[in-house]
């Protein structure tokens, strides 16, 4: 089996070079791991593009040394190197400055037992180039035959995960787990016959194969959505009604879980800040992190600092419910830790959800179009304007035009804009359509009302 | 001193153990079923970074990453490995997954290869930030503090940073082509927040380059600071910005970002290669006003996106993308490059030996016009003014483009008024540029502040433009003008 001699590499490898920090005098030390294999195969227009397959494995470490703390990572892993990695950890120690919040999670938060959270599956460690190879070529070919104008392809993927993570920290802490993931994209350009040309791509993204989307319906996705913004033109400016897809739901929901991270609150640079068991959002709005969720890819065990993973609600029924923290962030604003720590090789564990999901509705989504006489069915989100601080948002988009209750043409090159609580709060009709992506999972959302700029 | 592409050659040989004997025979195993060509990319990099905020030291972090990324092509098609442990037995195995793309069995000839030297001097520094004292450095974040904080008294958080790198590539070919070089990156970064009765408003701002402590002769952390804290304190007085299709007057320098989203991408032969770009086929038409020059050039002095080899261990230079309004020349790769039976013109780059090349810009800028900056917006009677920017992103298919607006200004009878808000602006890239019809004489190049994102691979790139006038780019405010629209 795969699994258990995967996952014994990285522990080891934290708990060496946290030996060496010890012997080198750090009060206090924290070491991560991580070894993964990667492998990837690419075709395009039903040919072989890339293959590719590797092993990669890096070590950071934290020393606190009278409060101040210095991080290293390498991945070199040789004595030699590690222990040049102590000695840099404790001189950069030296000049940081003493910072009374700086220290490892209480160990009274951390996790004792792990949890079966399915996170691994067996079947792809075994998985060989045939199979990575057999999926693209159905995903792309199930697209290019969907319609005689999809014209061309971007190529399709499929991509397998192995990792181990390990954390061990001074005060005895010492947790490991191993995890799998495996996704597809692909990308189909349609074509009408004046030469325009309008693409898009769908994926499916998972920690086991059997719950991945079926290759040819990931492909079929990818067709129609090209396909429908054939002719899409620029629409008029106007203020409308909005409905979000799952698709495009599910990144708001990313956008309210970054503003809600205790770094955010810290920095002030947050527009939920002083808003909490405030009403911010339509009491049919329901937001919930929870990295516990069986088999899901924002799963695990514990957090970056070893704390055991939870569910925090970030919004429930409209009302802001608070902020995710570390322990850093935690200590500095008198909270206590949600388990949120995300900690990689290079640097300090930072703030971060596990999955998110928008709670499902009542109202079917046909019907949350089926109300609406005139306005936008968002299907693309361009650019980054959001401002976390302010909340104003103002981005690039595309979709199709509502008339009448009916999907009609497409439109693009139009923005759509708002302030982030007055959008939160002008949800009026939440789907029953509730899907994942990756870790996030949203139903359709209506907005009653948002500025779309266009001609 | 920095290292001349000698002295990176020894570096491997003596501190690494891949000298020529030991690169050719991981070539003949990467061409051990019969690929027709294969690369290896040796990436050796020593990063730092020091963060600064409630006026300390908050963390200090350094990092090593080192490795070999093995390419074998095979017609267009690639197969990719890479490891970070460089031991002959790792390498060897990594080699033989990458040979995998062919599957042929036949014996490769030997590989006979050649260190060449060649004039690397685009960023060769006195003194690399990476062995300056750290205590220099921590004087250098504090002295940013206190400007910004002295700016205005409503500045209530500064946080500002420095990170810096010095990387060490070695790039040895299947045609026994071996060449190296010595790549520093310095930046800066000041964000600074405005708290005035309850309202907070935030900017950040900072600069760099390759090149080591030298950045700070010509630029002080104070001026990096104040711009940071004037742009945050600016946003107090912002209104909503106007929603619909208006002319847009881009100030010098940053607004480089709009060529980069526009047209940039879009040159990039891969995609033309692939046919999915809306730039494919169009060699020697007109894709932009008259007024239009574009060039890619990986040689500016010290400039963040500046390289004297890409990643494929080719010369990089200037290249001409856009003449006169002209489409000139998409940028290359090697494979797009055999593909369009032209030159490799130097832009095959990546993020690391973990990831395979692709083409990509260097520094990339439109050249100076004729005309009077400021009489550019006197034309203007009602519009917007765009001078920093926070990013943007292209549909490389549709043409679709958008970027970002932090420092903005509404232009009423040609002249610049009222700050507004943030705000998102959209264009389609043939149809914008098509609609310059004014370009200053004050071409600027942006600081070092930009990084490119493409297909998951991160690349540090330079932006540059003098002030142009766009007659029409649509603005994604919330203010609606009269006439503008109709209400719900």
């Amino acid at each position: 089996m795969a699994a258990p001699t995967f996952s014994t590499e990285p522990l080891e490898l934290a708990s060496r070079i946290l030996a060496m920090a010890e012997a080198a005098g750090a009060d206090q030390a924290d070491a991560v791991a991580v070894s993964s294999t990667n492998a990837s195969t690419t075709v395009r227009l039903q040919k072989l593009e890339k293959v590719s397959e590797s092993t990669a494995r890096s070590v950071g470490l934290r020393v606190i040394l009278g409060g101040r703390q210095a991080t290293v990572s390498t991945s070199d892993v040789s004595d030699a190197a590690l222990n040049e990695a102590v000695r840099t950890a404790m001189e950069l120690a030296q000049i940081s400055e003493h910072d009374p919040f700086a220290g490892l999670a209480d160990p009274g938060t951390q996790a004792r037992s792990e949890p079966q959270l399915a996170l691994f599956d067996e079947q792809i460690p075994e998985l060989d180039g045939d199979h990575r190879l057999q999926q693209a070529m159905v995903c792309e070919q199930s697209a290019l035959d969907a319609d005689a104008r999809i014209s061309n392809s971007g190529g399709a993927a499929f991509s397998t995960s192995v990792s181990s993570f390990a954390l061990v920290d001074t005060n005895g802490f010492s947790g490991t787990y191993a995890d799998t993931s495996a996704s597809m994209w692909v990308e189909v350009m349609a074509q009408e016959e004046d030469g325009q040309m309008r693409n898009a791509g769908w994926s499916t993204s998972e920690r086991s194969l059997h719950r991945l989307d079926d290759a040819a319906e990931v492909g079929r996705e990818a067709a129609a959505r090209a396909l429908r913004q054939l002719g899409a033109a620029k629409a008029s400016t106007c203020e409308v009604p909005v409905v979000w897809e799952p698709r495009m739901a599910a990144g708001l929901a990313g956008i309210v879980s970054g503003a809600a991270s205790g770094e955010a609150l810290y920095r002030r640079a947050t527009f939920l800040a002083e808003r909490e068991q405030e009403e911010i959002a339509s009491p049919l709005l329901t937001i919930v992190d929870d990295g516990t969720l069986s088999g899901r890819l924002g799963s695990r065990p514990f957090d970056g600092e070893g704390v055991v993973t939870r569910r925090n609600a970030l919004i429930e029924s409209g009302v802001f419910q608070g902020f995710l923290f570390d322990s850093y962030n935690a200590r500095r604003l008198e909270a206590a830790s949600t388990g949120s720590a995300w900690r990689s090789v290079g640097g300090l564990p930072q703030i971060g959800s596990g999955n998110l999901s928008i709670e499902a509705g009542e109202t079917a989504p046909e019907r949350i179009i089926g109300d609406v006489e005139d306005g936008l069915y968002l299907t693309t989100l361009m650019g980054f304007g959001v401002n976390y601080t302010t909340g104003d948002f103002s981005r690039g988009a595309a979709g199709i035009w509502i008339r009448n209750g009916e999907l009609a043409e497409p439109v693009q090159e139009i923005n759509v804009s708002g302030n982030l609580l007055e959008m939160l709060e002008r949800i009026d009709a939440v789907g029953s359509d509730a899907q994942w992506f990756g870790s996030t999972s949203s139903p359709t959302l209506r907005m009653s009302r948002m500025t779309v700029s266009g001609a | 001193m920095s290292d001349t592409p000698a002295d990176v050659i020894g570096f491997y040989a003596s501190q690494l153990g891949v000298d020529e004997a030991a690169a050719e025979s991981v070539l003949a195993s990467a061409l051990g079923r019969g690929g027709s060509f294969a690369e290896l990319y040796f990436e050796h990099k020593r990063s730092g970074s020091l963060s600064f905020e409630d006026q300390q030291v908050k963390s200090t972090q350094a990092s090593l990453s080192q490795g070999v990324g093995i390419r074998v092509v095979e017609g267009d098609a690639i197969g990719y490995a890479y490891t970070e442990d460089l031991s002959p037995d790792a390498m060897r195995r990594a080699a033989e997954t990458a040979a995998q793309i062919a599957h042929g069995s036949r014996d490769a000839e030997p590989v006979d290869v050649t260190a060449e030297s060649y004039s690397a001097d685009r960023y060769a520094i006195a003194s690399p930030s990476t062995s300056t004292p750290l205590a220099e450095k921590v004087e250098l974040l504090r002295r940013a503090d206190q400007a910004a904080r002295a700016w205005h008294s409503s500045i209530a958080r500064v946080d500002a940073s420095m990170v810096d790198e010095e990387k060490r590539v070695l790039i040895v070919r299947s045609d026994g082509r071996m060449v190296a070089d010595y790549q520093p990156l310095l930046r800066f970064n000041v964000s600074c927040l405005s708290e005035l009765d309850g309202e907070r408003r935030n900017a950040r701002w900072g600069g760099g380059g390759r090149m080591g402590m030298a950045y700070f002769n010509d630029q002080s952390p104070e001026s990096l600071a104040e711009e940071a804290a004037r742009q945050a304190v600016l946003q107090q007085e912002a209104r909503e910005a106007p929603a619909g299709t208006f002319p847009v007057v881009l100030a010098a320098g940053d607004s480089g970002i709009l060529l980069h989203e526009a047209v940039g991408h879009g040159l990039e032969a891969d995609f033309n290669r692939k046919g999915t770009s809306n730039y494919s086929n169009r060699i020697g038409q007109p894709v932009a006003s008259e007024l239009v020059t574009v060039i890619d050039d990986a040689t500016l002095d010290r400039s963040r996106g500046s390289v004297n080899i890409d990643d494929e261990g080719e010369l990089a230079g200037r290249n001409l993308l856009i003449e006169n309004g002209q489409l000139a020349a998409y940028m290359q790769d090697r494979i797009s490059s055999d593909h369009f039976s032209v030159t490799p013109s130097g832009n095959g780059r990546r993020q690391s030996f973990r990831h395979a090349p692709m083409p990509r810009m260097t520094n990339t800028y439109m050249t100076a016009g004729d005309d009077d900056p400021e009489d550019l917006v006197r034309r203007v009677d009602y519009g917007i003014f765009c001078k920093a920017f926070s990013g943007g992103q292209v549909n490389i298919t549709n043409g679709d483009f958008v970027f970002s607006v932090t420092e903005g200004y509404l232009i009423e009878d040609g002249q610049i008024t009222a700050p507004i808000r943030d705000v998102n602006l959209i264009g389609n890239g043939p149809d914008v540029l098509s609609k310059v019809t004014g370009v200053g004489h004050d071409l600027e190049m942006s600081d070092g502040r930009w990084t490119c994102g493409k297909s998951g691979q991160s690349v540090p790139v330079g932006v540059g433009i003098p002030t142009v006038l766009v007659s029409g780019i649509t603005v994604g405010g919330t203010q609606m003008r009269s006439g503008a629209g109709m209400s719900a």
